[in-house]
């Protein structure tokens, strides 16, 4: 069987850093290649070269047996190829059709064949089961609702060959079962699918082979019947990771108490709809939901970024009135912001200046308004070395620093002061296996120093391994606590869905 | 008693219209930009050169659609200028904008010294008549244009390949990007076409509304226009509304100043129009939805 698509020594430099080393890869018609590796090995340099976004620095593309011109998405879309992006490429003021069609029909024709495209859209929709409306704004469309347009738009335009960025991330469960389903029929219509992952378990739901990529490298391909889950781990990684776990302690008194707290949104549903959470001392909280239900709010809540418009907010015991993220931080709230890039570091300056951005008024690190370098500069050398911050020193600049070293400056900044209260939020999204299991490991030793943890992530494995309780968070509203050992996944996605009625059941289990 | 006679007199209309021309053809022009993703703040001054140009291209003999013509080629120009800085080479659209507006304003200026360095008073040319039709519509070629290009803009955004195209660069060029069409091609010629409406709207002060051309003649007019766009919400038929809008205000504050000249001192009634026009936009525009790439360079393959 000659192969739909050959990939040949593709190598891409960013600087200094090696995103793809001479990377060789065959896809055949019907069949889905599953490319796992870690966050930064590589998969989506390797993918964007192949559609035309990236131009590699060496090797060749091929696909159906032709050479396809580097740098060209229009060259990659009229050989077959479609990809869908990890953050979809959509215009949200636009309708579904409209988005669908675009560059679909000769630039400077005079008119639109708006129905001729509609029937072709609904033709297709209903022949691989991807319900869509043509006419509503992809701004009202669900996440799952906007992967399948953008998996439409790439059969609009006939590709043979479908690349898929990612594609779980953002679904629930139950919407990635039903994605499965659709790279099924897929496939057996005649299309190759290359999917990206880095969850194992997705592989070997779906795919037929599987490449595994580290740091640049391809490091192995096999066919998944005849792989395991260790062996792929131990391929994707290098070495042998051990995830920390917890150990059982009783919960101590309480150390955040939220009651009825609903914060308006301005137009429509509120941000967050009477709300009640407890977190006490040695508990690690899990926040589960699918991204922007509410978790943004709840941390901004708890950071002092904006206040509760009823209900009320308790810490230690003391309520809490409209306190700024200073004040919270002296009430000794530490926190561990949803992205580190934006909220968390300043990039542009120095490690020990980001080090001290939370206490510079403290009398250790300023006195008379003008700030104590020397003094600052050892602090952030202890905190460099307590938490193996890979840096070249205090001085260097925090951009340069990789994901994982960020997040444990971070860690540093925030852990070092022995908080009552962490807020976690997507505290290792983007990190690799090594990083993750790392600032778990710390989050873990906190909760046994006598920290309540707030742990909100989208990645519902971390939470099912690190969270005591776990509380799914929909449209704002937050479920009681359930306790990690007594709700399976498949009732946690149900109530990531919206299906609240799932609570009963797990009411009479418990 | 005396301002309801006002409303209804033909006069009064005609002036509306005749007002509202520039304002309908700049407007419509920065929309275009605007709706590819590019703010062109080159507006001002490049309705000064579309006066100047069309204005000399009669001056020196040519005919009045001749001037047109040149009028709009060189607002071509002055676009590709910005484009050239604001799209390929990604510079802050602010700065580039203003700068087109200096370029624009005294280049105009140069070029009329060094063709005219005597002149004292302007020399005039014949310009424009007005259609021989009753009352209001008794106006000039380039204000029936004016409605046409209304009508064309319109229609061409919302009901044709290229006009989906600039929406999608001016919403998600990444998108577009990834349906095969090139960001850079799609917005430096949606910046083009507009610029080339801008100095049509100037050219119509030199060649329709007045038959000179004299320094500070657009007199801030292009920056009206840039507050028009967002007051219609990034859309030709309310960009109309707005303009003709802003003209019966200019227009009614004009006679005003006839009516009630001696009670009040007369800038008080220059200041209405403005003061109305932000009235407006703060009511109209707060929640209006500015397109989302709209003042974001788009770099290919950036990481």
């Amino acid at each position: 069987m000659t192969p739909v698509l050959r990939l040949t020594g593709i190598t891409k430099r960013f600087g200094p850093l090696v995103a793809n080393d001479a990377i060789s890869l065959t896809l055949h018609a019907g069949e889905v290649l599953a490319l796992l590796g870690e966050n930064g090995a590589g998969k989506t340099t390797l993918m964007n070269i192949l559609f035309g976004h990236y131009v590699a620095d060496e090797g060749s593309v091929e696909a159906f047996g032709r050479p396809l011109p580097p740098g060209s998405p229009r060259a990659a879309l009229e050989a077959g190829i479609g990809m869908v992006h990890q953050h979809f490429t959509l215009a949200d003021n636009l309708s579904v059709l409209d988005n669908i069609a675009v560059g679909t029909e000769p630039l400077w024709r005079p008119w639109s064949d708006r129905g001729g495209a509609r029937k072709r859209l609904l033709d297709l929709a209903g022949r691989f089961g991807l319900g869509v409306r043509p006419d509503a704004l992809v701004a009202d469309l669900s996440v799952g609702e906007r992967q399948r347009v953008e998996i439409l738009k790439a059969l609009y335009r006939d590709a043979r060959i479908l690349i898929l960025d990612e594609p779980t991330a953002v679904l629930t469960p139950q919407e990635a079962s039903g994605l499965f389903d659709t790279l099924r029929r897929l496939t057996s219509d005649g299309l190759a699918v290359v999917f990206i992952s880095h969850k194992m378990n997705e592989v070997f739901a779906v795919s037929d082979s599987v490449a595994v990529l580290r740091a640049g490298r391809l490091v192995a391909t096999r066919r998944t019947a005849e792989t395991d889950r260790e062996e792929l781990a131990a391929l994707m990684v290098g070495r042998d990771i051990k995830p920390p776990t917890p150990a059982p302690m009783e919960p101590g008194e309480p150390v955040l108490a939220l009651s009825g707290v609903t914060v308006a949104s301005g137009h429509g549903r509120p941000l967050l709809d009477a709300v009640d959470l407890t977190v006490r001392r040695h508990q690690v909280i899990g926040i589960a939901g699918v991204s922007g239900n509410g978790q943004t709010a709840l941390a901004d809540l708890i950071s002092g970024l904006i206040h509760a418009d009823s209900g009320s907010v308790t810490l230690k015991g003391e309520s809490v009135v409209a306190a700024d993220p200073a004040a919270m931080v002296q009430r000794g709230v530490a926190r561990i912001p949803e992205d580190r890039h934006a909220a968390g570091l300043v990039g542009a300056m120095s490690v020990w200046e980001n080090l001290i951005a939370e206490r510079y008024r403290d009398p250790a690190f300023s006195r008379f308004g003008v700030l104590k370098r020397g003094a600052a500069r050892r602090y952030a050398d202890e905190v460099i070395r307590a938490f193996d911050v890979r840096c070249p020193g205090p001085d260097a600049r925090t951009q340069l620093l990789s994901g994982g070293n960020m997040q444990k400056l971070i860690l540093g900044r925030t852990l070092a002061h022995r908080p009552d209260l962490i807020l976690a939020s997507q505290p290792t999204r983007g990190l690799d296996v090594g990083a993750v299991s790392y600032v778990h490991g710390r989050l873990l030793e906190a909760r046994a120093a006598g920290a309540g943890v707030l742990l909100i992530s989208e990645d519902l494995d971390e939470i099912l391994a690190l969270a005591d309780c776990i509380a799914v968070i929909h449209h704002g509203r937050l479920t009681p606590l359930l306790p990690h050992d007594r709700v399976s996944i498949r009732q946690l996605g149900l109530l990531m869905a919206g299906h609240w009625d799932v609570l009963k059941e797990v009411g009479h289990a418990a | 008693m005396e301002i309801l006679d006002v409303l209804v007199s033909a006069a009064f209309w005609t002036a509306v219209l005749r007002i509202a021309t520039p304002y309908v053809l700049g407007t419509l022009g920065e929309l275009l930009c605007e709706r590819a993703g590019v703010l062109n703040l080159g507006i001002e001054g490049i309705m000064t050169l579309g006066a100047m140009a069309g204005w000399m291209a009669v001056y020196q003999g040519g005919g009045l659609w001749t001037g047109v013509l040149v009028a709009m080629a060189c607002g071509a120009l002055m676009g590709l200028l910005h484009a050239s800085l604001t799209v390929p080479l990604g510079l802050s659209q602010h700065v580039a904008g203003i700068g087109v507006t200096l370029l624009g304003t005294s280049l105009s200026y140069f070029v009329y010294r060094l063709v005219l360095p005597q002149a004292s008073t302007p020399p005039t040319i014949q310009p424009f008549q007005p259609l021989d039709l009753p009352g209001a519509l008794a106006q000039t070629p380039l204000t029936y244009l004016a409605a046409l290009l209304v009508l064309a803009v319109a229609y061409a955004l919302y009901r044709t390949p290229v006009g989906l195209a600039v929406r999608m660069v001016g919403e998600n060029p990444g998108a577009a990007e990834a349906q095969g069409l090139s960001v850079t091609a799609v917005r430096v010629g949606a910046v083009m076409a507009g610029s080339a409406l801008m100095a049509l709207a100037g050219a119509f002060l030199t060649l329709s509304a007045f038959n000179a051309f004299f320094f500070n003649m657009v007199n801030g007019r292009g920056w009206i226009c840039i507050a028009l766009v967002v007051f219609a919400s990034w859309r030709p038929g309310k960009a109309l509304l707005g303009a003709l809008l802003f003209a019966a205000f200019d227009a009614f504050q004009l006679r005003l100043q006839q009516i009630a000249g001696g009670m009040l001192p007369y800038q008080v009634f220059l200041m209405l129009p403005y003061l109305l026009s932000i009235l407006a936009l703060v009511l109209v525009a707060r929640r209006a939805a500015y397109p989302r790439a709209l003042m974001i360079p788009y770099r290919k393959g950036e990481r």
